[in-house]
């Protein structure tokens, strides 16, 4: 074997390219099956049909690998912001001369060739981010550091937002475990997370069902960490009690309120007697459950109120469309519907290459773009999901281990952003197809047919192999 | 170490693994697991496409068509490829009402997106012609060729029934039958449909998302071709049961004619009636409420449903009781003393056959006392249980006082009085001849329906036995008809005593003092009874009259009932006349009776 200090060829990490092409070519075999009966049969280079476009921009993603490596690495960190301006620049002409497309302003037409810059920037950003962070003696939770960072990342969501685009804006969400990664305390983290889990959960979820749930959980983590049921029990009497005399207040003062509402003054009494105990008997891990508790019945209670009582009606509209509550124009579910369908059908061995009736009868919307994985499990049944999501995660991880060997945090950085990317587009993108993640259109990274996602992602991916090849070299 | 926060790699990298595998657990679930989505998937691609066969057509006995199919047309929509349309004009042409085709048109939307639904039913080939020019400004809408009932004459709209859409019933007592199918509902196309539907076939066909044929389905090997129904001929002159029609146009009444050598029913016919043709198609529902409604409820078959006392006529039945139980001979007499029950005037009867002739009640009250009270108990009450006991079991062997199993459905059963009817009635030992001696003349208890008594004809016509009066005279496919209708059933009675009721019959029509001399058919021996069915409250008498043809080898037996015109001698007799000439001879040559009979009108 090669000394991989001497021989570029054999300091590439193999696995990497290995896992990549791997991901193409399954993709496109699976975009050949969800669009192989479109209209009339030609050859697969005829350049009519996707399955022939994507085999071009395969072609096409693969000269930009090859050449991206021949690229000296330096060049990324060197031109990070210059990079990332452009691309900054790009997306406000977008918006001027852009043609919509599915409702958003994404695309630039040349010709019949198509281009969607947003893509672009998610690569740029983590060139600036890593840059910014790679900085001498940087330390992040400076003020002006984070305020730095922070903005890096939230003027590309805010332009593409203005493109309507809203699945590509929250992608730069997913930065926040860079951040993490390099210092950010871990409380930002868990905050963050869980307002997600808790916004999102608001508004799917009734709040007469969340709030006691909620609580419930509570209670159990409660159970769990004391191993002893007697807070279980007192705090599901307690609050159950005072729910009870809440309902009788509200008939005495002659008051109509919801049942979140009774639930809601029961809580805040309740929060009060228990904080009284806990701070006699010195309970403090059990004060962080209760704030946390609280804090998070607080934070549901406003969510609702200031959705149903300030926003107007097509800013509700705007957000249940975020969420997937209002996308399909066809009516109650039945993209995720179908789509779900088409995986479930598939069994465990699936139902073969070309003979899934969910894909070849065009019964899922995107199926080719968005909900690609749906053709996989159809006609893969779970033993190709499995391939699939051991591809995903196998690659993501070994992105990471790759990071972590960095000597340079440009490299690192970076690499993190890389994975982050994947993590998010893997995470949503499935998530949705099957169910446990509102319907945000955005691509299964190396599946979905498209030119630009094709080759922004192998760009990105290849920008940080290179890198990588770099790892032997002196910091500067 | 360069790197302060390293171990958060594991933070992360766990972020990732934990969602990998929450995304394993719940693929695992809804693909190996939960096996719904490969039935909603089948569903979805898989289209049942149905082929309907031609129902059997239905003929008379010379093998004259009675019922066939006429094409008409659904129009079919597709919610999903629907636009913007002129519901007005649509309607307009289609005739239909717009608020009902909005309801369809909701129905269709409700039930699926992406599936066919028809939301007009049975159009007419002529709305279609103009439909046809137009439906390219309907995208979403096709059309769908059915067939419907079609009847080249109007008539025995009782007898043939009628097909409709099943019901939830149908759907969930047979699986062949799915929602918006054909079933038959009465009449003869309830009871044989099983022959007359035939077999839907049904292909499977692959289609995509825009319900767009991709195809067969595993090369149409689950594929069924449809079966036409078969054909069904019927044991009805359709030219005697339309003539019997046009006898009974606009009077309230009934007739049956049997051929008594076989049970076969040459006609049947209940006045009022309507035309067959209204109780198809689109009209149907439409043309059944008006029909419910009408105040001389013409859906009702007098000739199976409508209870009468049978009057005169059931003197042939106490008389040949009498016989066989020995309590009388043939040369039994009685003068007529009218203060026992009322008689008109005659002279006396000198033996049975002249008790028959004219038809006197003093003579039968006498002929039942002797059935009732045997002497056989010192009892009265005793004595009648056993007397009426005996008497039952003969009666019924006429086929009285149950259904007979017919082929057409609803028959009622009329009523034979038994012992426990009377002590359910009076209490036991409560009752004795004087309180059921009006059974004697045919109007105390027993109720006949007129096919029983059309039956009773045939069986004095075969001097002893009948064959289940039936219409099937063949089924396509099938060699003999059913076991039931090919066997004689014996009365009770010994046939010797028959031919003494038949002379007697004889004499009602053609001797002196007879009742039925109207019944007279040139050419033919006639044997008849009148039979007049008194109503209370004032109302006219039914008129009734029973008769079979010729004497010797009889080849009509035949009832006919006109209600409310009095005495069974007058308008029943003329008619039976009329039925027996028309069907023996095949011309009318009694004009004057005709018109008289045409003439007459009671709506
Ligand atoms: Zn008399």
């Amino acid at each position: 074997m090669a000394n991989p200090r001497t021989n570029f060829i054999a300091r590439l990490d193999w696995l990497t390219i290995i896992l990549f092409l791997a991901m193409v070519l399954f993709g496109w075999m699976n975009i050949f099956a969800a669009t192989q009966n479109e209209g009339t049969t030609g050859s697969i280079f005829d350049f009519t049909q996707r399955y022939s476009k994507q085999f071009y921009y395969i072609l096409t993603a693969l000269a930009i690998a090859v050449l991206t490596l021949a690229i000296d690495g330096k060049v990324w960190s060197f031109f990070s912001f210059p990079i990332y301006g452009l691309m900054l620049l790009i997306l406000p002409i977008t918006i001027l001369i852009g043609k919509e497309v599915n409702g958003a302003r994404a695309w630039i037409f040349i010709g019949s060739f198509s281009l969607q810059p947003a893509e672009f920037v998610k690569f740029a950003t983590a060139l600036a981010l890593a840059k910014v962070l790679s900085r001498y003696n940087f330390q992040i939770h400076k003020v002006k550091n984070l305020i730095i960072a922070g903005a890096l990342l939230v003027i590309p969501i805010i332009l593409i937002l203005l493109q309507k685009d809203t699945g590509t804006a929250l992608v730069f969400l997913v930065f926040v475990l860079v951040l993490y990664r390099e210092g950010l305390s871990w409380v930002v983290l868990f905050v963050a997370g869980l307002a997600i889990l808790l916004f999102v959960l608001t508004m799917l979820v009734p709040l007469p069902v969340l709030l006691p749930v909620l609580s419930v959980i509570a209670l159990m983590i409660t159970w769990l960490y004391q191993r002893n049921l007697k807070f279980f029990y007192a705090g599901t009497l307690m609050l159950g009690a005072l729910f009870g005399l809440a309902i009788l207040a509200s008939r005495y003062l002659g008051q109509e309120w919801s049942v979140a509402r009774l639930f809601f003054i029961a809580s805040v009494i309740a929060f009060m007697i228990w904080l009284m105990i806990i701070l006699r008997k010195k309970h403090n891990p059990l004060l962080l459950i209760l704030f946390t508790w609280m804090g998070a019945i607080i934070f549901i209670f406003s969510v609702d109120f200031v959705f149903h009582e300030i926003l107007q009606a097509h800013q509700q509209s705007r957000i249940n469309n975020i969420l997937g509550l209002e996308s399909d124009p066809l009516g109650a579910g039945y993209n995720l519907n179908q789509s779900k369908i088409a995986i479930g059908s598939g069994g465990f061995l699936g139902k073969g290459f070309l003979q899934g009736t969910q894909t070849r009868f065009k019964f899922v919307p995107e199926q080719s773009t968005d909900f690609i994985f749906c053709t996989v499990g159809e006609e893969w049944g779970f033993i190709g999901s499995l391939l699939i999501l051991s591809m995903f995660s196998g690659l993501i991880i070994r992105l990471i281990a790759l990071a972590e060997r960095q000597r340079s945090t440009f490299s690192r950085v970076y690499g993190y952003g890389v994975a982050s990317i994947l993590f998010f587009h893997f995470a949503i993108n499935i998530g949705m197809t099957i169910g446990i993640v509102p319907v945000i259109g955005i691509p299964l990274p190396f599946f979905s047919y498209g030119g630009s996602s094709l080759w922004a992602f192998t760009l990105m991916l290849f920008i940080f192999l290179r890198l990588d090849t770099d790892r032997y070299q002196i910091v500067s | 170490m360069q790197n302060p926060n390293s171990n958060r790699k594991y933070v992360i990298g766990g972020i990732v693994l934990v969602v990998a595998v929450l995304f394993m657990l719940r693929l695992f679930y809804i693909q190996v697991i939960d096996k719904s989505y490969q039935l909603s998937s089948n569903n979805n691609s898989r289209l049942r496409v149905v082929e309907y066969p031609d129902r059997g057509m239905i003929f008379d006995r010379y093998g004259k068509v009675m019922v066939y199919n006429e094409a008409v047309y659904d129009l079919l929509m597709l919610p999903q490829q629907v636009k913007a349309f002129d519901t007005l004009e649509l309607c307009r042409i289609l005739s239909v009402d717009l608020a009902e085709f909005r309801e369809s048109v909701k129905k269709a939307r409700e039930y699926s997106r992406y599936r066919q639904s028809a939301v007009v039913r049975q159009i007419s080939p002529e709305q279609i012609a103009s439909l046809n020019e137009k439906l390219f400004k309907y995208p979403g809408f096709s059309i769908q060729i059915r067939t419907q009932r079609k009847y080249p004459q109007p008539i025995a709209p009782h007898v043939l029934g009628y097909v409709g859409e099943v019901n939830q019933g149908d759907i969930n007592s047979d699986v062949y039958y799915q929602s918006g199918d054909y079933i038959g509902i009465s009449g003869l196309e309830e009871e044989y449909e099983p022959y007359l539907r035939g077999r839907k076939g049904i292909r499977f066909m692959l289609v995509d998302v825009h319900n767009r044929l991709q195809g067969n389905f595993e090369n149409g090997q689950y594929d069924t071709i449809p079966e036409p129904g078969r054909k069904l001929t019927t044991s009805l002159d359709a030219g005697l049961q339309e003539y019997g029609e046009k006898l009974l146009a606009h009077k309230r009444g009934s007739i049956v004619a049997i051929e008594p050598a076989t049970g076969e029913i040459l006609a049947m016919i209940s006045s009022p009636a309507y035309d067959p043709n209204e109780l198809v198609g689109r009209i149907r529902g439409k043309n059944f409420e008006k029909l419910m409604n009408d105040s001389l409820n013409p859906l009702f078959n007098r000739a199976t449903m409508s209870r009468y006392s049978p009057g005169s006529i059931f003197k042939a039945v106490q008389a040949l009781v009498a016989l066989q139980l020995g309590v009388i001979d043939e040369f039994y007499s009685v003068d007529c003393n009218k203060s026992i029950i009322g008689c008109h005037n005659h002279p006396n009867a000198h033996g049975l056959r002249e008790g028959i002739r004219y038809s006197c009640n003093p003579y039968f009250y006498n002929v039942f006392r002797r059935i009732i009270l045997q002497g056989k108990s010192t009892s009265q009450f005793q004595d009648s249980q056993i007397g009426l006991k005996s008497w039952y079991q003969m009666v019924y062997s006429f086929g009285l006082g149950q259904v007979l199993p017919s082929d057409l459905p609803g028959i009622k059963p009329g009523l034979v009085p038994d012992v426990a009817y009377y002590d359910k009635w009076y209490g036991a030992n409560r009752w004795a001849f004087s309180t059921i001696y009006s059974n004697s003349i045919g109007q105390g208890e027993v109720e006949t329906v007129p096919i029983q008594i059309a039956n009773l004809a045939a069986i004095i016509a075969n001097r002893g036995f009948y064959y289940v009066p039936h219409f099937v005279k063949a089924i396509e496919g099938i060699d003999t008809i059913p076991q039931k209708f090919r066997e004689p059933v014996h009365t009770a009675i010994d046939p010797k005593y028959f031919e003494i009721i038949s002379d007697g019959m004889q004499g009602v029509v053609y001797e002196p003092g007879g009742t039925g001399s109207r019944a007279q058919v040139p050419g033919v021996t006639v044997c008849g009874k009148t039979g007049t069915v008194q109503n209370s409250g004032g109302k006219k008498d039914h008129s009734g009259f029973v008769a079979f043809a010729p004497k010797e080898r009889p080849r009509i037996a035949i009832v006919a009932y006109v209600e409310n015109s009095g005495a069974g001698g007058v308008y029943a007799a003329t008619i039976a006349s009329l039925m027996i000439e028309k069907y023996l001879n095949g011309t009318i040559t009694q004009t004057e009776k005709e018109r008289i009979i045409l003439e007459y009108q009671q709506f």
